[in-house]
């Protein structure tokens, strides 16, 4: 007899979040079905786009029969797990971890979001006292974009992105150890001496500010940055024929930075150098029009 | 991927070195003479991707050759080797055997660890200070050497071509030696006893007796008896017995060793792969240590089985870099092994193929977990992975893989001996066999020994010739950095798993220091905290940041006055320690808080 084998439909995985039973599809991540219950689970080293490196730690949660707190954003849910995500170990531990990070890193341009975590766990990062920091002076070292780790929180994302994730050109990597531990190129060569090919996708997925373009930060410096003041435009990147979707930042008048949408199935987020920076002509043309 | 390198060129002594491992460039696109330019060529697909794990064996010839690796050198390495500089800047700069800063040809590293600190390493070292200057220069301070039963211990590198070069191992060191050394003077290598212990052993029969470089002494005392009784009995049968037997692994986390090898056996993804953890990093602990230089037969031997049971045609013996003797040795057997045909690709003429290859830590006690272990042999930064899956799934180059400690795979060749029944009715009825235990600090006579399970805390230090005269008990450290404190009222613990675990204790790696009234616990401590913050790879926030805070508010503990905030820092103390014991990746952040938290927040050894 010839069957043809035309794989299976998704098995369905029953599991417990805190008390509510509910069905997710097999494979599905702890996560992903918290936010199938509108459980607001706070993360920092997850995105949909990137491959789980499950090293922030601020997603943890119980889960019955486990010795320690398992990380939400990787562990897949298995039949009959029941997930506890807000016990007072929980608790706990998402309060160190924001503690942990706030006393030794410059949260201040984090999402709102993650600020809201803070409060909701109570988080007091002052009370480790005199503590040690990854404060440093900024690295401008090119026209394009700044890198500021005295904001890096170490989640990876970058290196991600650079690499297998995105990009592929492997400019930068994890260097050192513990605390010493950092985002590098090698010997810390600057950009331009690296394999660095400026497709910005690493400042795309920094969930921190450490990673800035550079109009941004001069506006920063300057004190004329001003969100409230900026509009996003859509539309299609010019260049070539891929059609990668580019979201225009204007601040009066002017392109300040060009992102792309995490969900836009063509760019996943991810841009070229051309489409993330080369918006100079732009502004180049409008001033000779008015010229 | 780019390749992309932009620094100065290797020197020649740095293109012999890398070319000793790799042989020459086949092409000028893996590094002859050609223009920067084409460096953005390279060969790429999974030629480039099998050369991973060959960047920490070349990068050791770097380091072995020049005594630190420059950035010629490195990009060399890089397009040799296919890899990105910045992914291999990553790599070196994880572990502490690689220096990235040009550095004398000779290095001291004498070790400032619990045990040695009890013999005087202190003041060895503030002398080494005023006449050579501070650590990490020409000396440096180091973590536990796994030399405690001869403390105070150091390790002599010089840097060089292979005659001129040195590696090994002085213990005890005395002022004059570590003097003599760094003024150039190559210092004998002294023999000396193993194994001191008087009356029955089992693990620790053929130490001091065989003569380790030679199989034939070997096979004499029963050597490879094991392997023909496990080619008869068959992978189910051997799986059989050493199920029947209990045994559970001696590398710190007790699983049993039948279950591992059975889901390896199981496993329908191929190929099996057999990892030996000889990493032995745990402070105080200097088991596997002994068992490689003076029995390494013993150890390929039950690698072999371990495989024939599982299935693995290629096994890996990682063994902690700064043991160049057991290295030695080991490598020397498994060479033996292989001319006399118990390893290869037709064991005992039964048609089975295995061979081991070693491979050399560099200075980085996590890749003692065995996932940071395989990420190591892989080539990269030894940052454990999450789990599930185990290795037993996923392990080694992404394949079931079986990872057992050495003393755990030395105690199969008695289980094949005498059965696995008859080994289980040794120890307790849930901890099997005996024990090694690695007794150093303040007792009189340091060294390995070895005790049916069971044994109490009391009798094991009676063993090692108690206290000496005059002297109190003030601690003993029952499982390294990573155990806990025990006090005197402690001593009957049984030391089994459970009984140890009845305590809140653990057996862990089985180091035993004994610290006596004269003993420095908040330098102790202090050491401890400085250890996790030394070794954390630094991947996930509650142990990277936890360790750094930890040793803060010990410091702080232990220098302020004032009750009150002392008693909040011991509070801080304990909210660390609950994070990073319950959200940290691995065991190193799991159980970072715990020797400081039994001494400072449950015995109230030290602080208000
Ligand atoms: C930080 C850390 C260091 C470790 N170091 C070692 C080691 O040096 N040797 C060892 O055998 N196991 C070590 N382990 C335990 C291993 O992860 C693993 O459990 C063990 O090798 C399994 O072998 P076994 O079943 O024979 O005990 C370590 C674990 C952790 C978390
Ligand atoms: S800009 Fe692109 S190539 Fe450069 S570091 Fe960022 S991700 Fe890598
Ligand atoms: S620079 Fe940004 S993206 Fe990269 S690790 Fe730091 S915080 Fe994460
Ligand atoms: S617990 Fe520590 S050693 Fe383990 S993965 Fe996390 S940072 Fe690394
Ligand atoms: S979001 Fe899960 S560990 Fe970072
Ligand atoms: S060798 Fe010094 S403490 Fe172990």
């Amino acid at each position: 007899m010839n069957e043809v084998f035309v794989g299976l439909p998704k098995r369905m995985v029953k599991i417990s979040v805190d008390g509510t039973d509910v069905q997710v599809p097999e494979g599905t991540t702890i996560l992903e079905a918290c936010r199938r219950l509108q459980i607001d689970t706070p993360t920092l080293c997850q995105l949909e786009t990137l491959t789980p490196v499950n090293v922030c730690r601020v997603c943890v949660v119980e889960v019955e029969g486990s010795r320690v707190l398992v990380p939400a954003c990787s562990r897949k849910v298995e039949p009959e797990m029941k997930v506890l995500t807000d016990s007072e170990r929980v608790r706990h531990s998402r309060r160190l971890v924001l503690e942990l990070l706030a006393s030794s890193v410059d949260m201040a341009l984090c999402a709102q979001q993650v600020h809201g975590w803070m409060a909701r766990y109570g988080a007091k990062p002052e009370r480790f006292g005199a503590a040690a920091t990854v404060a440093q002076p900024v690295k401008i070292d090119n026209d394009l974009y700044v890198r500021d780790y005295s904001r890096c929180i170490l989640c990876y994302k970058c290196v991600e992105a650079c690499g297998v994730d995105a990009q592929n050109t492997f400019a930068i990597g994890v260097a050192g150890r513990g605390f010493d531990a950092h985002i590098s190129t090698e010997f810390t060569v600057e950009l331009p001496d690296s394999a660095c090919v400026y497709c910005g996708n690493c400042i795309g997925v920094c969930p921190t500010g450490a990673l800035m373009f550079k109009s941004e930060y001069d506006m920063r410096q300057a004190g004329t940055w001003d969100e409230s003041q900026q509009k996003v435009t859509e539309t299609v990147c010019p260049y070539c024929g891929v059609g990668c979707m580019l979201e225009l930042h204007v601040q009066d008048n002017s392109i300040v930075k060009v992102t792309s949408p995490l969900d836009h199935s063509v760019t996943a987020g991810h841009l070229c150098v051309k489409g993330r920076f080369g918006f100079q002509f732009v502004q180049q043309r409008s001033r000779e029009t008015k010229g | 991927m780019d390749i992309r390198t932009t620094g100065g060129p290797p020197t020649a002594d740095e293109i012999a070195a890398v070319d000793g491992i790799l042989g020459s460039p086949e092409s000028i696109w893996e590094g002859g003479g050609r223009s920067t330019q084409d460096d953005h060529l390279a060969r790429g697909g999974h030629a480039a991707r099998s050369q991973r794990p060959l960047l920490l064996p070349v990068l050791h010839a770097i380091q072995d050759r020049m005594g630190w690796v420059s950035r010629g050198a490195l990009e060399y390495a890089c397009r040799r080797l296919s890899i990105p500089p910045a992914e291999a800047y990553g790599v070196v700069s994880f572990y502490g055997r690689f220096a990235l800063d040009e550095r004398p040809e000779l290095a001291l590293h004498v070790c400032d660890d619990i045990a040695c600190k009890g013999a005087g390493a202190d003041d060895l070292c503030s002398a080494l200070e005023k006449a050579f200057g501070p650590s990490g220069k020409t000396w440096h301070r180091s973590a536990c050497l796994g030399l405690c039963d001869r403390s105070p211990a150091a390790l002599v590198e010089r840097a060089g071509v292979p005659e001129e070069r040195e590696e090994h191992q002085v213990a005890p060191i005395t002022l004059e030696a570590a003097q003599a050394i760094l003024r150039g003077g190559r210092p004998e290598d002294q023999p000396r006893p193993q194994v001191v212990q008087r009356g029955t052993v089992r693990l620790l029969r053929r130490v001091g007796v065989v003569d380790p470089e030679s199989i034939d002494s070997y096979r004499k005392a029963g050597g490879y008896a094991a392997l023909r009784r496990a080619l008869e009995l068959g992978s189910e049968g051997v799986i059989r017995e050493v199920t029947e037997a209990k045994l559970l692994g001696r590398g710190g986390a007790a699983f049993p060793t039948g279950r591992k090898w059975d889901a390896v056996a199981k496993a329908t993804v191929r190929p099996h792969y057999l990892v030996c953890n000889a990493d032995e990093s745990e402070p105080g602990t200097f088991k596997d240590r002994v068992l490689m230089e003076a029995d390494p037969f013993a150890v390929v031997e039950a690698m072999t089985i371990a495989a024939i049971a599982t299935g693995c045609e290629q096994g890996y013996l990682y063994v902690r870099g700064e043991y160049p003797l057991a290295r030695e040795r080991i490598e020397h057997a498994i060479g033996e092994a292989r001319a006399h045909g118990f390893l290869g690709a037709d064991i005992e003429g039964a048609g089975t193929r295995f061979d081991i290859e070693v491979r050399r830590g560099a200075g980085a006690y996590i890749c003692g977990e065995e996932t940071a272990l395989f990420n190591s042999i892989e080539g990269k930064r030894g940052e454990p992975r999450n789990k599930p899956p185990f290795p037993v799934q996923a392990g080694l180059f992404g394949k079931p893989t079986l990872v057992n400690n050495v003393e755990t795979l030395v105690n199969v060749l008695d289980i094949l001996g005498e059965g696995g029944a008859a080994f289980a009715s040794i120890g307790t009825a849930d901890s099997t066999g005996t024990r090694l235990f690695c007794v150093s600090g303040q007792v009189r006579v340091p060294g390995l020994y070895e005790v049916p399970m069971g044994t109490t805390l009391r009798a094991l230090i009676e063993l090692a010739g108690g206290l000496r005269e005059d002297r109190t008990l003030r601690a003993v450290l029952l499982g390294g950095a990573a155990g806990s404190f025990v006090t005197e009222s402690q001593l009957d613990v049984p030391l089994s798993f459970e009984g140890t675990r009845a305590i809140g204790a653990t057996l862990g790696s089985g180091a035993v220091i004994v610290l006596d009234d004269t003993a420095d616990l908040e330098q102790v401590l202090l050491r401890i905290a400085r250890f996790f913050r030394d070794e954390s790879c630094g991947q996930c926030v509650p142990c990277r940041v936890g360790t750094v805070r930890q040793e803060e508010a010990l410091k702080r503990i232990l220098s302020q006055r004032e009750t009150s905030l002392r008693e909040a820092d011991v509070a801080l103390l304990s909210d660390i320690a609950q994070a990073m014991r319950d959200a940290s990746i691995c065991g190193l952040g799991q159980t970072a808080a715990s020797a400081i938290g039994s001494a400072v927040i449950q015995l109230k050894l030290v602080g208000p």
